[in-house]
């Protein structure tokens, strides 16, 4: 519960709910630079070769206003029921959790919003990022497995 | 308060989905903690390990086709969302006609040329071609073209009278050159270093040669040069690299009590082939109390071979005389994948490029969470 203070320093209480007219509409900044794009130049053409794409630094992630340390709304931008609905069952396996649900809040809006409730003793950013560490994990295991099945079959297929 | 575990059979009974007449039972996932008192079902990575398991039905380059036992329906989808609409291929975005004197109006043309799937050497494609970013305000469009984006192609074909043609030919193909316009009338025009990548059998080319594109008669024209890029599924459907990507829950069919004799016949034939197989009733089962086969000796009797290739038709419960006999239902957490390729990516390719899709958006979601506290 302490870990997260410092970011929630004056949180609006709970008990003092915010009009809904007051609030925006959404808490992202309107600009959206195009997620997946780093600028390259031509010149440095021998160095693009080797180097990564350079990592799009816009924050997608926000911490929606009216959250106390156990009990948080995040958006998402330019997320979709792909992830949401993946995070939102490794999140609701966490047994420190008490709620956790996603939703879409308008189809014509790029954004996700996951809710996550959680007990005494820990943080929802804690759930939310133990959730995404879990999803990760989830992807390394079926990833060993399916290269392991894709052998077994070719051998098979080979010797029959 | 240590509470009574769930035996093998409740468990058994948990995984499955009921399929009745007209109703579905037992939707959704309930492993999760708190939803059954005294049990765990937290999180546990060794849990998921050993219970996860993939099975191949077939792995050709353009059709897989394999089973993911053992995960949650969200995760299964996150998959084939994925592979629908994230996983980038080129294709032509761009087409700019000199001269189209064909019957097909340009932007059908366009749009046409649009959506043939091509391939190319996958280290090209992979490791060399890169989006296409978007220009500096004021800049044209083009300034951002370079040879790891930009893929130009050609598409010139004149349709003119064959004079060998026999006097009386009917055949538009032999009396005209060029009276039929296919996607291996594309040219590839590689650029810097193109060249090298995408060299011999590794060419930018049609996965399908014989796409018929247009038909032309004597003096038409399509005289056009293309460009493509990468792109994704999300975007626009032709660069998306499946035809399907899908799956479907395993059956199940458990016959309750013996379905005998003509019965069986009339049961196994409410069911594709392979499915049901008559075999004959033992003297053993029909000497033992109880089994429902008393006094059946050498009678047929239905047995449930291989559940996989039914398709749930629910047939059978149709019928009055398998009342109460059969219980249809489909596994909840046994996938049956099955993926076709456009041609551009090896089928599996694309599951395991999803994988790691997904794995990529949760790893730089984790480092936005720890940016937005910070």
């Amino acid at each position: 519960m302490a870990k997260s203070k410092s970011r929630t320093e004056a949180p609006q209480d709970a008990s003092e709910d915010v009009v809904m007219q007051e609030l925006p509409t959404s808490h992202q900044p309107d600009v959206q630079d195009d997620a997946s794009m780093a600028e390259v130049d031509a010149e440095d053409d021998a160095e693009v070769e080797d180097e990564e794409e350079i990592e799009d630094d816009t924050q997608r992630v926000r911490l929606l206003p009216g959250s106390t340390p156990t009990a948080a709304s995040f958006e998402f931008l330019n997320e979709g029921h792909t992830l949401g609905n993946a995070l939102r069952y490794i999140i609701m396996k966490n047994p420190d959790v008490e709620f956790c649900a996603y939703a879409i809040p308008h189809p014509s809006e790029p954004k996700m919003n996951v809710r996550i409730q959680t007990y005494e003793g820990t943080t929802a950013i804690e759930a939310l990022q133990k959730g995404l560490k879990d999803l990760q994990d989830v992807c390394d295991v079926v990833s060993d497995k399916f290269v392991a099945a894709q052998k077994d079959f070719k051998k098979k297929s080979i010797s029959s | 308060m240590p509470r009574k575990q769930p035996t093998e059979e409740e468990l058994e009974r948990r995984k499955i989905v009921g399929v009745n007449a007209e109703t579905v039972t037992d939707v959704t996932s309930t492993d999760f903690p708190g939803n059954w008192p005294g049990e765990d079902y937290a999180w546990d990575i060794k849990k998921i390990i050993r219970d996860t398991k993939i099975e191949f039905h077939q792995n050709e380059p353009a059709e897989a086709s394999f089973s993911l036992i053992g995960v949650d329906a969200s995760i299964a989808n996150a998959f084939r969302r994925i592979m629908i609409a994230d996983i980038p291929t080129i294709a032509i975005e761009k087409v700019f006609i000199d001269n189209n004197t064909s019957v097909i109006q340009d932007e059908v043309l366009a749009h046409r040329l649009g959506l043939i799937p091509f391939t190319g050497g996958r280290e090209g494609l992979d490791n060399f071609m890169r989006w296409l970013p978007k220009p500096k305000d004021n800049e044209p469009i083009e300034s951002t073209y370079f040879d790891y984006n930009t893929i130009s192609l050609e598409l010139r074909v004149t349709c003119t009278h064959n004079p060998n043609a026999a006097e009386d030919e009917k055949d538009p193909r032999k009396l005209y050159n060029h009276a039929h316009v296919y996607a291996k009338d594309i040219v590839f025009m590689p650029v810097g270093r193109q060249v090298k990548y995408f060299a011999g059998e590794n060419a930018i080319r049609p996965v399908n040669p014989d796409i018929l594109i247009a038909k032309l008669r004597p003096g038409q024209q399509i005289d056009l040069s293309m460009i493509m890029h990468k792109g994704v599924g999300s975007d626009h459907a032709k660069f998306s690299p499946v035809a399907t990507a899908s799956y479907r829950l395993l059956p199940t069919i458990t016959i309750l009590r013996p379905i005998l004799g003509r019965d069986a016949e009339n049961f196994a034939k409410c069911f594709p082939q392979g499915v049901i197989r008559l075999e004959k009733v033992t003297k053993a089962e029909a000497a033992r109390e109880g089994s429902g086969y008393e006094g059946h000796a050498s009678e047929l009797k239905a047995v449930v071979v291989n559940p996989m290739l039914d398709t749930v038709s629910r047939e059978c419960l149709r019928h009055d005389e398998f009342k109460e006999k059969v219980k249809l239902g489909r596994e909840r957490d046994h996938f049956i994948f099955n993926i076709e390729s456009t041609g551009q990516w090896e089928s599996d390719a694309i599951f395991l490029a999803s994988i790691a899709h997904l794995k990529e958006k949760a790893r730089k979601l984790e480092q936005q969470v720890v940016d937005m506290v910070r």
